[in-house]
């Protein structure tokens, strides 16, 4: 079943330097492990190739029901230097929420995922 | 022994131009015993320095003055103390000020107040680096002689010992530097259960305590996420109030009746925000744990926050360095239905012909359509063939300040020699900027002083 990120959860984020993070957190405190296992370094990874120039990090706190992850290089040189818009990677976050996630129907239907629509 | 059984701590200003009432409604509106005052970012003490050089009586948060003058009759009738990192480059001259809009009101002779200097080391910065502290970029690694003629300052982020200290000798009003924003929380209330300083677990909790109430409202509420449309009453957000209790757990909470929401998503919100590493938050005096926070809904507007855990500190201090790095400008015009986004794209090739044609040297040159793409990129996916307009967005960065000042006379003309059906040119030409980039690095904290007078 397709789930958009955004039913999930809510997220927020920042800079340090040339690197924003985008904390996510569980919208419901069992959801915290649908997206342990699926929205992985490697699918975020992917998601922003076209727009962070660096790699992707991801850290678990599972206390808060939230991962956190660090995109390098994602703001061409950080928020002073920055052209962009968004020069200190506020709506990085957002942009995450924008996955849709491949959920095997049985565990979309155990945890009760809002179907994408 | 017997000391308080609750410090209050409010959060007041987020950042340097953060709302300037704040701080008086959250000393009106209910108890609190500390006013912590959040004014320097990253790249406020680099602002601050510009500001000084013009006019050495500067460099410090100039709305500090304002502020304290709002809260005034709570600091002189009910003993609340203020804790700001307000002094940016120039403490003992922000102190001066307030000590003037004090005098000014006639009332408060008696208020101490309590400067920190000692983070300035632009004075230094040479004899350091001949005394082997390479001040290298923490994530590049290049040796700071890269930049060292364009060096604008310099600042170590200092910790909580010398605010602890400026309150024992009696401040009211304790005036730092570049302290750590965490610390400005830490503090008070290390001091006011009387902490050991290597009591990390409790430290620890008061640096997260200083982290959720930093940014100000940003975790009652405000720039909130979850259930947007829910938090009511923003017009009159309360700004954020910890609890804390001796044993280090603390309650972060609202004045009554205020605008906003203190839940367990806004306060995990405001916990992640900027989250580097989550196990290892680094402070001078503490590195806190945020795999160890436990936050539980107590009541109406109210998290409890528990089971934080903290260990030694590193023997290093971050020094933030701010160094001049070229000009930038960016100007934008508005294109209006039919095909507006077409025709901002079409704009968009004739000044980069007209750019290429006149020679200028640009290290980059960012085209962004705000209403299409210009925040989420491509994740955006294919804009609307119908948008109502399109704000063509463009941006230049160059070591050369003639040809970024050319580039701002380039836009204006489309106006009349381009695409059709384009306004929001009223602001005139952009302006030119002077950069101002960012060089972090460590610094063994022996060399560091912190000094304190209580004046």
């Amino acid at each position: 079943m397709r789930v958009r990120l955004l039913d999930l959860a809510h997220a927020r984020s920042g800079d340090k330097g040339d690197t924003a993070n985008v904390g996510l957190i569980a919208s419901r405190p069992e959801w915290y492990e649908v997206r342990v296992r699926h929205v992985t370094v490697e699918r975020v990874t992917a998601h922003f190739a076209a727009v962070i120039g660096g790699p992707v990090e991801r850290y678990e706190l599972p206390n808060l029901g939230a991962l956190n992850f660090l995109l390098h290089r994602a703001l061409d040189g950080g928020g002073t230097v920055s052209l962009k818009t968004d020069a200190q990677g506020k709506v990085y976050s957002t942009a995450l929420l924008r996955l849709v996630l491949d959920i095997p129907d049985d565990e979309a239907a155990r945890l009760a995922l809002p179907p994408a629509p | 022994m017997t000391g308080p059984r609750t410090i209050r701590v409010g959060g007041g200003q987020g950042f340097w131009g953060d709302e300037p009432d704040a701080p008086r409604r959250l000393v009106e509106g209910g108890p609190i015993d500390i006013l912590m005052l959040d004014y320097l970012a990253e790249v406020t003490m680099s602002i601050l320095q510009k500001q000084k050089e013009r006019d050495p009586a500067l460099g410090y948060a100039r709305d500090f003055v304002g502020a304290i003058e709002s809260v005034l009759p709570a600091l002189t009738t009910r003993g609340v103390r203020v804790v700001a990192n307000a002094g940016g480059v120039n403490p003992r001259g922000c102190a001066a000020a307030v000590r003037a809009a004090i005098d000014a009101r006639g009332a408060g002779a008696a208020l101490r107040i309590g400067v920190v200097t000692g983070d300035d080391l632009l004075p230094r910065l040479d004899s350091l680096v001949a005394d082997g502290h390479a001040l290298a970029h923490m994530e590049t690694g290049a040796p700071l002689a890269t930049v060292r003629d364009r060096v604008l300052s310099a600042n170590a982020y200092i910790g909580a010992g010398p605010i602890r200290e400026a309150l024992r000798g009696g401040a009211a009003i304790v005036i730092t530097g570049r302290s750590t924003d965490t610390a400005l929380t830490m503090a008070p209330i290390a001091e006011g259960f009387g902490w050991d300083v290597d009591d990390y677990d409790r430290l620890a909790a008061g640096i997260v305590a200083g982290h959720i109430i930093e940014c100000g409202a940003q975790s009652s509420g405000g720039n909130c996420l979850a259930d947007w449309r829910t938090i009511p009453d923003l017009a009159d957000v309360g700004y954020p109030i910890i609890e804390a209790s001796a044993d280090g757990s603390f309650v972060v909470t609202k004045h009554p009746g205020t605008g906003g929401r203190v839940s367990v998503a806004t306060v995990t919100e405001q916990l992640v925000y900027e989250m580097g590493d989550p196990h290892a938050y680094i402070t001078p005096d503490v590195i806190a744990d945020f795999t160890s926070i436990r936050l539980i809904a107590d009541g109406p507007d109210r998290v409890r926050v528990s089971g934080i855990r903290g260990g030694a500190p590193t023997p290093f201090l971050k020094v933030s360095i701010a160094y001049r790095a070229g000009f930038k400008a960016v100007g934008s015009l508005v294109y209006a239905w039919p095909d507006a986004l077409d025709k901002a794209r079409a704009a968009d090739r004739i000044l980069r012909e007209r750019l290429d044609r006149l020679g200028l040297r640009f290290d980059q040159v960012l085209t962004e359509f705000v209403g299409a793409s210009a925040t989420h990129g491509v994740l955006a996916g294919a804009p609307s063939p119908d948008l109502a307009e399109v704000q063509w967005r463009v941006g230049v960065r160059s070591e050369r300040r003639a040809d970024v000042e050319r580039f701002t006379r380039e836009l204006a003309p489309l106006v009349l020699n381009g695409p059709p059906s384009v306004t929001g040119f009223a602001g005139g030409r952009p302006k030119v900027e002077e950069i101002v980039a960012y060089w972090p690095a460590l610094i063994d904290k022996r060399v560091v002083t912190p000094r304190v007078e209580v004046v």
